[in-house]
């Protein structure tokens, strides 16, 4: 079974059913998953803070929202963060592409990875990292945490997670 | 009419309806006019009443109005693609456009100058936009009820605010006793 096919049958098992994505090389196969799957209403967004406003709604509404980012967007939505799913205690899954690691071609990328994961403990969110494939043995434990706790979780998906970048 | 004036107005056609409101003075309007459990009051987060109400919209079948203001429409302008190319017919954005950042002095806005918010709206390819002026806002509304398609409503008034309390209920509060109201 493919890694994509892995990571969105789990989200389907745990009745994850609402996704909102901003493109990503990376997760490129992973958001072409969601898209194709009958059980989730896919809805890309402009902007990372405005997904997780589409996401509050939808878990308001009823449905189990998360958000397919890069780790970029970290930058983007601390506030978003802070002052609407901690304050409101929404539990958001948030599957992120952790560009500028080992592996990574782009030389700025590294300047938003080295502060990733210490925004992320800044902000109390409980962060898993997935640097081989087996680590994905537990996002399906993740999820059912997330959704147990009501807190944001981020999941890191590194490069060598993926598998490098193909001509790399 | 101001803002708050406009609340009291549409506040009896609000009432039966899910209301996601702006962060600031007009969450504090409404909660003084017409607190209820269908009201759900940002306390943070400029700019994502729209997405916040939209995401409501699309998980369920309950008529969800946002209400949202010029400038927090203007600081979240992604949003109205999202929403144009996503259409859900329970779903109205009523944006007050008074032209200015009510709740930190009343600084003007580019909707106040050259930018309109409701040719935004069209061109990002809403399809359902209207005009109206504050004394039309009520009858606008219950229009976009009734005609049960997604409708995006620019209201036009003037900027000013009336003195009143911060709202001190606890987040989870209001997220649960919305969330209760949704479900009911």
């Amino acid at each position: 079974m493919s890694i994509d096919k892995k990571i969105v049958d789990d989200l389907v098992a745990n009745d994850v059913s609402f996704i909102t994505t901003v493109p990503c090389k990376q997760l490129a196969g992973v958001i072409d998953e969601v898209d194709a799957r009958p059980e989730i209403f896919h809805i890309p967004s402009n902007k990372e803070d405005e997904g997780m406003g589409l996401c509050a709604g939808a878990w308001m509404g009823g449905k189990r929202p998360a958000i397919i980012m890069q780790n970029t967007a970290i930058g983007v939505t601390i506030n978003t963060l802070a002052t609407l799913t901690q304050y409101y205690r929404m539990p958001l899954p948030m599957l992120i592409s952790y560009r500028g690691e080992l592996r990574e071609p782009v030389a700025c990328q590294v300047e938003m990875a080295v502060h990733t994961k210490a925004l992320l403990n800044q902000m109390n969110i409980p962060t898993y990292h997935f640097h081989k494939e087996s680590d994905a043995d537990e996002l399906d434990a993740i999820l059912k945490y997330t959704f147990m706790c009501n807190k944001p979780v981020a999941i890191l998906t590194d490069a060598s997670f993926w598998g490098g970048y193909g001509d790399q | 009419m101001i803002r708050s004036e406009i609340l009291r107005e549409i506040a009896p056609i609000l009432h039966d309806q899910l209301v996601v409101c702006n962060i600031g003075l007009p969450s504090q309007e409404l909660h003084m006019i017409d607190d209820n459990a269908k009201n759900f009051y940002m306390l943070g987060t400029m700019g994502l009443s729209s997405s916040i109400g939209f995401g409501l919209a699309l998980a369920q079948d309950k008529i969800v109005i946002s209400i949202d203001g010029d400038g927090s429409v203007l600081t979240n302008l992604g949003t109205l693609p999202t929403i144009a190319n996503n259409v859900a017919d329970n779903y109205i954005l009523m944006i007050i456009d008074n032209g200015s950042y009510g709740s930190t002095g009343d600084q003007p806005t580019y909707a106040g100058k050259k930018t309109k918010l409701e040719n935004v709206a069209a061109a990002c390819g809403c399809e359902s936009v209207v005009t109206v002026q504050d004394v039309d806002a009520g009858k606008a509304l219950q229009a976009a009820i009734d005609s049960k398609k997604m409708t995006i409503i620019v209201v036009k008034c003037e900027s000013g605010n009336i003195k009143l309390p911060v709202i001190t209920m606890d987040p989870v509060v209001i997220r649960d006793r919305f969330m209760k109201a949704v479900a009911s």
